[in-house]
């Protein structure tokens, strides 16, 4: 696959604060990737950067290999779907898909050619006549998706599109955002925070915090081998421990040493312990497993969440019920525990994210 | 019953507002030039009226003055709020507090000052100084309409227009200024009404040979009141009831349209 999109050492500050701090990234062709990430952590800038709609302080941007960090929003192959779709009013729907092609002068014939097209693409053949005003939300999201695609852009940038929308609907544009990219074999990059969407529709996912890239991969280089405990916490519910890295394949935390299958750290570091809700079994409690009292118990649907009271909290997810007030043990196997370089750009539980997005208005 | 009162208060207020001007249309077809008694039904004060050169000719000032002073205002005054809006917010705070003011200022004061700012600069005064002068007052009206247009339209909908291919210029054309169009036309109207009416500033920026409108009928008030005025003013009365209907008739028929649409 050939790169598209090429982010170089790219930095960006607004009102003396950092928003992108040197980053970097490489977009490939024909490629979903996401940009994940809580509130402010610079992935709505780092599209309008690539939309052209934000100008970098530092650093290059190069679009099939030439740079185009001065090229207006007008002259780049790009085209963006707006978080809340900035439709034009004033125009109907055949007229806010057909804006582009107006533009160039298109003839009427082809115009008409391509709007049809696009109306079938999004399911909203016999809308044409319609004011953008009185569509759904769903219906508004589709005729910005139909306006941006027309001009047949190398790469369509999305912000947080659905995120205006119900859970139903969601998950259906999910799916058809995913075909429609199949589709037309282009580039998408999208924006979100919501983490299940990333892992559902993306090739790569990006995971981004105060301004840095944490972690680029497949949805389940992320999911399953987190970098680190920002990532880990980010994506799906993680248990966050503080430990010592004995020697290799062996770590202490919880105060019980514990087997496990990292290595690579020096003797006696202070690390992150990463263990998925799901990957823990509860048990009798004995002398081998961490002991403590359930706390509370939650019934989530496939599964329950128990709250055990240990030395640490932990989160478990069960199939099997328990009651509080039980004594139980947790019970870890060594590839389930996840060690991680411990890292300085945030302090331990402070870093759960509210799930509002708060965009950056120059 | 509980109502009643308040009937008889709309009686009362709009018999205050509305029975001195039927009055004034009554007269302006009674015969006699005495204001008490009916003497039998005629156009003559309209046909006075019309061959009266002085009236006539500040008639053609005033609208003349109106329409240019508007058109020149609407635009500044567009500019001026689209300036505004992008503007750091102490600079926006400062430039709106000077733009409130004139609005705020007694007309006297800025129609004193505004002659003794063409005095100033050997401007005579006539034609010219009343059309600057009636720019002046209007602009702030102008830009108050077009601001909160503005502030309504989503900012990304110049950013999406720039996105589907516009340069800077036609992605103002194409998407900002039909978004704010009627705020540019409200701006138009009220300046086009103030200018029409205004009295005082154009009483100290007017010359002798450059009357509006309003200046001529106070200056023949002060020597007899002609029933020829009353005409003048039934005119203007019926005009304005006319405009009135008008745009509250497009109203509920857009009104109408949109419901249908939904």
């Amino acid at each position: 696959m050939d790169k598209i999109i090429e982010i170089k050492g790219i930095s960006k500050e607004f009102n003396g604060e950092q928003v992108l701090d040197n980053i970097s990234l490489d977009i490939h062709d024909k490629e979903f990737v996401t940009l994940l990430g809580p509130s402010g952590c610079g992935k709505t800038t780092t599209l309008r950067i690539i939309g052209g709609f934000v100008t970098p302080d530092s650093g290059d941007l190069f679009f099939n290999g030439k740079r185009i960090n001065d090229l207006p929003p007008y002259k780049r192959n790009v085209n963006t779907v707006f978080q809340k779709y900035a439709l034009f009013p004033h125009l109907n729907v055949y007229e806010n898909i057909a804006f582009a092609l107006r533009l160039s002068k298109t003839p009427e014939k082809k115009i008409n050619m391509r709007v049809n097209e696009m109306l079938e693409l999004v399911d909203l053949v016999g809308f044409e006549r319609r004011s953008v005003n009185y569509l759904s939300g769903g219906q508004q999201q589709r005729v910005a998706i139909a306006r941006a695609l027309i001009n047949q852009p190398k790469v369509l940038l999305l912000d947080e599109p659905l995120g205006a929308l119900d859970l139903k609907l969601r998950k259906e544009m999910q799916t058809e955002l995913k075909k429609i990219q199949q589709h037309m074999e282009i580039t998408f990059i999208y924006v979100t925070h919501d983490q299940e969407e990333a892992l559902t529709m993306s090739d790569t996912v990006v995971v981004m915090n105060r301004g840095t890239i944490q972690q680029v991969g497949t949805p389940q280089d992320i999911y399953n081998e987190p970098v680190n405990a920002f990532v880990a916490d980010f994506i799906g519910e993680s248990n966050i421990l503080g430990g010592i890295m004995h020697r290799d394949r062996l770590v202490e935390f919880a105060g019980n040493i514990f087997e496990c299958v990292d290595r690579g750290f020096a003797p006696m570091e202070p690390v992150d312990v990463v263990i998925r809700p799901e990957d823990i079994v509860l048990t009798e409690p004995t002398a081998d497993t961490i002991n403590g009292v359930v706390e509370s118990v939650t019934f989530k649907g496939v599964h329950y969440e128990i709250i055990v009271q240990a030395s640490d909290t932990w989160i478990v997810h069960s199939t099997k019920a328990r009651e509080p007030g039980d004594i139980v043990g947790i019970t870890l196997s060594p590839s389930d525990i996840h060690i991680m370089k411990k890292s300085s750009a945030f302090s331990q539980g402070s870093f759960i994210t509210d799930e509002t997005e708060v965009r950056n208005i120059e | 019953m509980k109502k009643l009162p308040s009937r008889v208060y709309y009686i009362f207020l709009f018999g205050f507002l509305y029975i001195p001007i039927f009055v004034l249309i009554a007269n302006s077809f009674n015969a006699s030039k005495s204001r008490n008694v009916w003497t039998g039904f005629t156009f003559d004060w309209y046909v006075k009226l019309f061959n009266d050169a002085d009236i006539m000719s500040a008639l053609a000032n005033t609208i003349i003055i109106a329409l240019i002073a508007s058109t020149v205002a609407t635009v500044l005054g567009t500019a001026a709020a689209i300036g505004i809006f992008n503007m750091k917010n102490t600079a926006r705070t400062v430039i709106m507090n000077a733009t409130y003011l004139p609005i705020i200022n007694p007309e006297i004061v800025t129609g004193v000052s505004l002659m003794l700012l063409f005095v100033f600069l050997k401007i005579n005064l006539g034609f010219l100084t009343l059309i600057l002068s009636h720019i002046t007052f209007c602009l702030p009206y102008v830009i108050l309409c077009v601001l909160p247009k503005l502030r309504q339209m989503d900012i990304h909908l110049y950013e999406a227009a720039m996105d589907l291919g516009c340069n800077r210029r036609q992605a103002f054309r194409k998407v900002v200024i039909p978004e704010i169009t009627t705020g540019i036309i409200t701006g138009f109207l009220m300046s086009l009404t103030y200018s029409i009416d205004d009295f005082v500033i154009s009483y100290f920026t007017s010359g002798p040979t450059s009357q509006t409108l309003p200046i001529t009928i106070f200056s023949m008030t002060r020597r007899k009141v002609s029933p020829k005025l009353n005409a003048l003013s039934a005119i203007i009365f019926v005009i304005v009831l006319a405009v009135l209907l008008v745009m509250n008739v497009r109203e509920i028929k857009a009104s109408k349209k949109n419901k249908n649409r939904r």
